[in-house]
């Protein structure tokens, strides 16, 4: 009995400390106050300041479409690049797949920096097109990385078995590996977005300077500690936890549902 | 615009592929070889061809390149070297799709996106068709067409009539078991009307029952069908049972090729023998016109070999007939006794030879029996080895480099009287002396005189068994060297495992070795 009461304990202490500070956010974005941590009454002025706001509004759809315009390109180029390793010959597809995993692991504002002298020199820095090339060596490996498990577990004669009833290598592609990989790139896609909606230092080190998505603007907003110059943040940064929430608990429900009809 | 006649022409007029009559060649497979990765060699110049309307199998064990011989009438690899024809064009290197050819994979490759019907109408969408009109004017003029929506339908229909899955269409891949998936798989292939199906162990994955029942239905569709059916299998039953022709396969190489019925009676060698049914294999020697001797004794047999020609003897189980210990050509003790169902499978140990008897009588162990063999019941074939033969050199140390290894051997026999002095050098018996080093030489090792260890260092080459063949009293196994691949032939009376990595020796009175020609003349 003790031993179940110090088990539950120990898993609420666990998510307090992890849920915490955004339900503190939370809490907060229902209240006037400027400064984080004032109670001034219950009220929704935040949320009507930041629907109101049109510059949010517009950092928003800015974040939004970037993120979408980053993840469709990664998608493209990561399935094609998974697709072009796993079909070339072992010495050639090994050493490129572990290339194609390098910026995984490197450290992301070492990533930033090169970009931006790389774009420096070739003097495109700042501008939307280093941006979305930023955002696509951000997610492209990403993409890689889901689609080739896809690919591994695919009967490899299922290809040969398109060809044989008289598709040629492209049709093959889009009719058969394309469909049965499908999973591993709609992941791939999905991953993208999140990764770019809610990147920072690559966006701080490659965006133009009239252009801000969601992180910079916040970033900027909020430097100088709680004493936020637009609170309304507060309410966006509530509502996109909320957001998150429900798209996780949707895909997992959804998923959950799908097990229990194939049985 | 004038209305257009429609007159279809059948789609087997498609394409320039040349039309085949039956009995034919269609498939001609020219000095095939196919290598993979520039060393292992999968299929060892091949010739073969298949005639329209046959159904033809390629029967080997796992890893005789079967399946690559396969894959390369397909299309989904390219030989190395050698040609392939399709009614005499070269289609070589021409990609599958563009192949009259279609294939049912060992493990189906269903697509499982798909839908039954989507899965068997695929090839159908793709394919096109040429259709001849008749303008305004009076003139023909041929158009390439997709198929109709309900065209697809009629075939797709009647494709799964043909296997016995009427109102399938609907179902989902999954939702299938094994046997079901199968017969989509063969639905998908012959409904695109290929001239040739090629068929990869389509039942190994089925229940015995099931592959029975599947044996049946292939055969009875390849006669309604009239289509050449090139079929690949381990099995040997299989294939026997199935097949027009046989083609059985060892190392990349064509064994023999024949009906089942000349394969089974007429092996073309022990390997045959040993693969195709049971079979009792002995040493034998020709002792006279058709006269083999072999287990101590004199027989009368069918074949004609030359006069103390070694030779492979196979009696089949069945043949040999049990007698009263007395009255039998050969006499020996019942070693044990096995009901097979329909038979009994008796050992009977003669003399140091082991004599497997298939009976529908029964005996008991520890009997003493005789058995007869009659002249029609024994299959005499060219023995493949009867000695070792190699190329090699004579070493500074004066011995014989073979084989991928060094023999200690009597370099003295090369020259007649000869002898050797303090230093090496060999001494002629006029006199003359002679530095052996390099020397070209044959080398010459009977199949008795080389042993093997366990101790690999302990051999002058070293190997892994690659084949072991039963031979009655003793087994013949073959010893591979891993850098050139070379062969030593033995027998042994012991047992050992393929694989094993063992050491050869060869007593140095057993290497009979001989001046290469030119060395001579120098």
């Amino acid at each position: 009995m003790v031993k179940k009461i110090l088990s539950v304990a120990l898993c609420a202490a666990v998510l307090i400390f992890i849920y915490a500070p955004i339900l503190l956010l939370v809490v907060y974005s229902f209240t006037d106050a400027t400064v984080i941590g004032r109670w001034e009454g219950f009220s929704f002025g935040l949320y009507a300041q930041l629907f109101r706001s049109e510059e949010i509004m517009r950092i928003l759809l800015n974040t939004v479409v970037l993120a979408l315009a980053a993840a469709a390109l990664s998608t493209v180029l990561g399935t094609a690049g998974a697709i072009g390793i796993f079909y070339s010959k072992k010495k050639v597809g090994a050493p490129l797949k572990g290339i194609s995993q390098i910026p995984i692991i490197n450290a992301e504002i070492v990533t930033a920096i090169s970009l931006a002298l790389l774009f420096s020199f070739v003097a495109l820095y700042r501008t939307y097109f280093s941006l979305i090339i930023g955002h696509m060596v951000l997610c492209t490996p990403f993409v890689v990385l889901s689609v080739m498990p896809k690919l591994k577990q695919m009967d490899p004669n299922v290809y040969e078995a398109a060809l044989d009833l008289g598709a040629g290598p492209t049709k093959a592609l889009f009719k058969v590996v394309i469909p049965q990989t499908f999973s591993g790139i709609l992941s791939g896609f999905m991953l993208s977005v999140t990764l770019s909606l809610d990147d920072y230092i690559v966006t701080a080190f490659t965006k133009p300077r009239t252009f801000d998505t969601i992180s910079t603007y916040v970033y900027n907003a909020v430097k100088n500690g709680t004493n936020s110059s637009t609170p309304a943040l507060r309410a966006l940064s509530a509502l996109i936890f909320v957001v998150m929430i429900a798209a996780v608990l949707v895909v997992n429900l959804s998923a959950r549902k799908k097990k229990e009809a194939s049985r | 615009m004038a209305e257009l006649k429609k007159a279809k022409k059948p789609p087997e007029a498609a394409g320039a592929l040349p039309t085949v009559k039956k009995d034919e060649k269609i498939i001609e497979m020219v000095g095939v070889s196919k290598v993979f990765d520039d060393e292992t060699v999968a299929v060892d110049n091949i010739d073969l061809y298949v005639r329209k309307g046959e159904f033809i199998t390629f029967l080997g064990p796992s890893g005789c390149g079967k399946t690559t011989t396969l894959r390369m009438i397909a299309g989904f690899d390219i030989p190395t070297s050698g040609k392939i024809l399709l009614g005499g064009r070269d289609i070589t290197d021409l990609p599958p799709n563009k192949r009259p050819i279609n294939t049912v994979f060992q493990r189906y490759a269903l697509f499982p996106h798909y839908n039954i019907y989507d899965n068997i109408a695929f090839g159908l969408k793709l394919k096109k068709i040429p259709v001849t009109y008749v303008n305004d004017k009076g003139e023909q003029y041929t158009k390439m067409q997709k198929l109709t929506r309900r065209e697809i339908d009629e075939k797709v229909k009647n494709a799964l009539a043909v296997v016995d899955l009427e109102g399938f269409e609907k179902r989902s891949v999954s939702t299938l078991s094994g046997g079901q998936q199968q017969r989509v798989a063969i639905a998908r292939a012959i409904v695109n009307e290929p001239e040739i199906l090629l068929l990869d162990e389509p039942l190994g994955a089925l229940d015995l029952k099931m592959r029975k029942e599947m044996q049946i239905e292939l055969k009875e569709m390849h006669r309604k069908l009239g289509i050449t059916f090139i079929y690949v299998t381990h099995d040997q039953e299989e294939a026997l049972t199935m097949s027009d022709t046989v083609v059985v396969m060892k190392d990349g190489q064509i064994q023999q090729i024949g009906t089942p019925t000349s394969i089974y009676n007429e092996p073309a060698n022990a390997f045959v023998a040993d693969f195709i049914g049971d079979s009792n294999l002995f040493n034998g020697t020709m002792v006279g016109d058709r006269t083999v001797r072999f287990c101590n004794r004199n027989f009368k047999c069918l074949d004609d070999f030359e006069i103390n020609e070694k030779v492979d003897v196979v009696v089949r189980p069945e043949d040999i007939r049990m007698k009263e210990a007395e009255d039998g050509m050969l006499k020996g003790e019942v070693v044990s006794v096995v009901f097979k169902g329909v038979h009994y499978e008796i050992t009977v140990m003669v003399g140091k030879t082991e004599v497997v008897v298939q009976s529908t009588e029964c005996r008991t162990v520890g009997e003493t029996i005789g058995l007869d063999i009659l002249p029609d019941g024994i299959h005499i074939m060219k023995k493949e080895f009867t000695v070792n033969k190699y190329d090699g050199y004579i070493t500074k140390r004066n011995t014989a480099a073979f084989g991928d290894g060094e023999f200690a051997c009597d370099v003295t026999q090369l020259y007649p009287g000869s002898h050797l002095d303090e230093e090496g050098y060999l001494i002629t018996a006029e006199g003359e002396q002679i530095d052996l080093t390099d020397t070209d030489v044959t080398v010459e090792v009977g199949l008795q005189n080389i042993e093997i260890t366990d101790n690999a260092e302990e051999g002058g080459a070293q190997g892994h068994i690659v084949s072991i063949i039963y031979k009655g009293d003793h087994y013949q196994v073959i010893v591979r060297t891993e850098e050139n691949e070379e062969d030593f032939v033995l027998d042994t009376e012991y047992l050992w495992n393929e694989n094993d990595y063992v050491g050869v020796k060869i007593a140095p009175e057993h290497i009979r070795l001989a001046l290469k020609q030119e060395t001579k003349q120098k």
